[in-house]
């Protein structure tokens, strides 16, 4: 009964998430003359994007690293792989001799986007039923491309230990970036240059004939995606196999004496975390619009995990927070930082292009040092607790 | 011929200059198991103020200084953002040093403006020599020579000093030592204090030869050296070293080769195909003792 009731309750919340979201991105267009941080081009909904693509990836990451304690650094291959996968998948068939004209057209003359609309239809209902269900498809094949480069990947790996895995895996993320990389693939890959001319989210956004758009969901599609990806793994989390992954965690022998089959557990973690990190790199695809392995450096895999770190490593919904937290500072709230002000004829000091990040990174070394938790530990948020203690604070004062 | 000889003269040269990073991994993570990832940052920032003070100050004071404050600058680092870690879960000491490594990244990217920075031309090291037909750098002549006399150097303080035995004794058992009267912490400074300063000496060899610094130019020759500690097996610094010069004449090989089979993008990814054929077939490396795990 309890139980029941609970799911209840995030599913309400999620809906409602979803709802706030749709809201605030069409309030410009309904009530006219708004202030610049609710039009569509304001940072605001470039923040909500990017860090509902991150989140899904950061809490992919912890999957791994904070509920099965496999500590890998491999997270930017897979996402690699999906953005791949997704924009391989997914540009026009009339599009490929253009995207690919350095190699003369593509090898690969399949295009998800195309045959859908070959059922569908290109216009009206029809073509927006194409362009949804090839993209989901895409996205989910997204997943089994990175789920499946994992199982190979983890054959050898797994066996490793903490800190070994993880120069392994940043090592597997960075052949197969060197392998996207490669000119002699470029009729697939088109080598160093980027893949574009596939739907990004703001396809998404319904127009009216004219051009002019009538309802926008460009921010609300990311938000669904990775909501019901974040919800699956939660599921994971908290069924029986979501307890063996924590039993490996705390104690990998005594777990093994409870007879957990390690390596089936950590390969089991190990393909579904790159799995939704593939998705996030099809979404990650989709936010940027085009799809280049230089992006998907260590760097990235480095980002994420701090995000991870900041979070609270074992939280699900401190790497959300955190996702948002880090994704609003690094691209909007900091920005300030990065240049020049003057107060009447006084210049700042050291404020110019690169203090942003600066500042972040010393901000993110003293939540290493003197936070190591993060924001949740291994908590995770608890609306109706937080308002009950709230509540029973309130009464004490009175 | 010649051309194969030019490929290996650079290759060891290479291998020399990653021997002189991977000794600062194998130090390290022999006695914290520590990936110090930001080792590779370190290299970088001595390369950065090697620019920065030859363009003010002559060669014979610039280049001790460059290496007396990357030292400074190693010793800071653990103390800072290792030591308060020492009885935390490895992960966080590892999360530090990634934090530290993007740091220092970007720093130097506030500091450079992002642009790449060219090395000075040291006249001594950057002069032509003519061996076997090929005209090289002095520096690729130089460095094995002094990548030897130092590693010898080295070994003669490990196994002839006091901080040596000590250090050999913290690697074996931390808690042991520790409770021998062995002070831990400068036993693990003198680790770092060392590491940077070869890494110091490794980066004046290695931007002679290299194009332009950016602040991201430490972070890839570090983890090749990486693979290098591990490949020789983790904590033995004549492991390290043959895997680092192993590495090196690999990689300049794979870039030499010619370019219409255009494979020189896997260069990087070589080593650390290497790395894990070498953890999945003898996980100790070459040199490494086998450990076993009690329960």
């Amino acid at each position: 009964m309890k139980k029941k009731e609970k799911s209840f309750r995030i599913f309400i919340g999620i809906s409602i998430l979803l709802l706030f979201v749709i809201l605030l991105e069409n309030l410009s267009g309904f009530i006219p003359g708004l202030p610049q941080i609710f039009q569509p081009t304001s940072p605001l909904f470039t923040v909500l994007k990017k860090a509902a693509v991150y989140s899904l990836v950061a809490v992919s990451m912890n999957l791994l690293n904070g509920f099965t304690g496999l500590f890998s650094l491999g997270q930017a291959g897979f996402m690699l792989l999906g953005a791949y996968t997704y924009a391989i998948l997914m540009v026009p068939t009339q599009m490929k001799e253009q995207v690919y004209y350095l190699f003369g057209g593509c090898a690969f003359d399949f295009s998800l986007l195309s045959a859908c609309e070959g059922i569908f239809g290109t216009g009206g209902f029809g073509g927006a039923a194409a362009m949804i269900l090839s993209c989901l498809i895409a996205l989910l094949l997204a997943g089994c491309v990175s789920g499946f480069f994992a199982y190979l990947i983890g054959i050898p790996v797994l066996r490793l230990k903490s800190d070994y895995l993880a120069i392994a895996t940043l090592g597997f993320a960075e052949i197969l970036r060197a392998i996207f990389q490669w000119q002699k693939l470029g009729r697939i890959t088109n080598g160093a240059n980027m893949i574009k001319g596939f739907p990004t989210f703001s396809s998404f956004n319904i127009t009216n004939s004219s051009g002019g758009t009538v309802l926008r969901l460009s921010t609300f599609v990311p938000f669904l995606i990775s909501a019901l990806c974040i919800l699956v793994i939660m599921l994971l989390i908290n069924s029986s196999y979501g307890r063996a992954f924590k039993a490996i965690r705390d104690d990998e022998v005594a777990a093994e004496a409870m007879g957990i089959n390690l390596f089936r557990h950590k390969m089991m973690s190990f393909v579904i975390s790159s799995f939704f990190a593939g998705i996030g790199g099809g979404l990650f695809a989709m936010y940027v619009a085009n799809a280049q392995a230089k992006a998907f450096t260590s760097v990235m895999t480095y980002e994420i995990l701090l995000i991870v770190v900041i979070g609270g490593i074992g939280s699900v919904s401190g790497s959300v927070l955190a996702t948002f937290l880090y994704v609003a500072c690094s691209e909007w709230w900091l920005r300030f930082l990065d240049s020049e002000l003057y107060i009447g004829a006084v210049k700042v000091p050291l404020l110019r292009n690169g203090f942003r990040m600066v500042v972040f990174s010393v901000v993110i070394m003293v939540i290493v040092l003197f936070f190591s938790q993060g924001i949740m530990g291994d908590q995770e948020l608890n609306l109706g607790a937080l308002l009950k203690k709230i509540r029973v604070k309130k009464e004490r004062k009175e | 011929m010649e051309y194969v000889i030019s490929v290996l003269l650079s290759g060891i040269s290479v291998g020399g200059q990653y021997a002189l990073i991977a000794i600062g991994y194998t130090l390290v993570y022999g006695i914290l198991r520590l990936i110090n990832f930001a080792h590779g940052d370190v290299f970088m920032v001595a390369g950065l103020m090697g620019i920065y003070f030859t363009a003010t100050m002559p060669y014979s004071v610039s280049i001790p200084l460059v290496i007396i404050i990357t030292v400074v600058l190693g010793f800071v680092i653990e103390r800072a953002a290792y030591k308060p870690l020492r009885n935390a879960p490895r992960m966080s000491v590892m999360i530090s040093a990634i934090g530290v490594s993007y740091l220092l990244q970007n720093t130097a990217t506030y500091i450079t403006g992002g642009q790449p920075m060219t090395y000075p031309v040291i006249p001594f090291l950057a002069g032509t020599v003519n061996v076997a037909g090929t005209h090289t750098k002095w520096v690729v002549i130089i460095t094995p020579f002094l990548v030897l006399a130092l590693v010898v150097a080295l070994n003669q303080l490990i196994n002839h000093t006091k901080i040596g035995m000590a250090m050999r004794a913290v690697s074996k058992d931390f808690e042991t030592s520790r409770l021998m009267g062995i002070k831990i912490n400068s036993v693990i400074s003198a680790t770092f204090i060392i590491g940077s300063g070869l890494a110091a000496v490794g980066s004046v060899l290695f931007f002679t030869n290299y194009p332009a610094i950016t602040p991201t130019a430490g972070a890839m020759p570090g983890l090749k050296a990486f693979v290098a500690a591990v490949f020789g097996g983790i904590g033995s610094i004549p492991g390290a070293v043959i895997g680092a010069f192993l590495i090196g004449i690999c990689e300049t090989i794979i870039k030499g080769l010619p370019s219409s089979w255009d494979v020189s993008v896997f260069s990087d990814a070589f080593t650390f195909a290497l790395l894990i054929v070498i953890l999945v077939f003898k996980p100790q490396g070459l040199f490494g003792e086998a450990a076993t795990d009690k329960v």
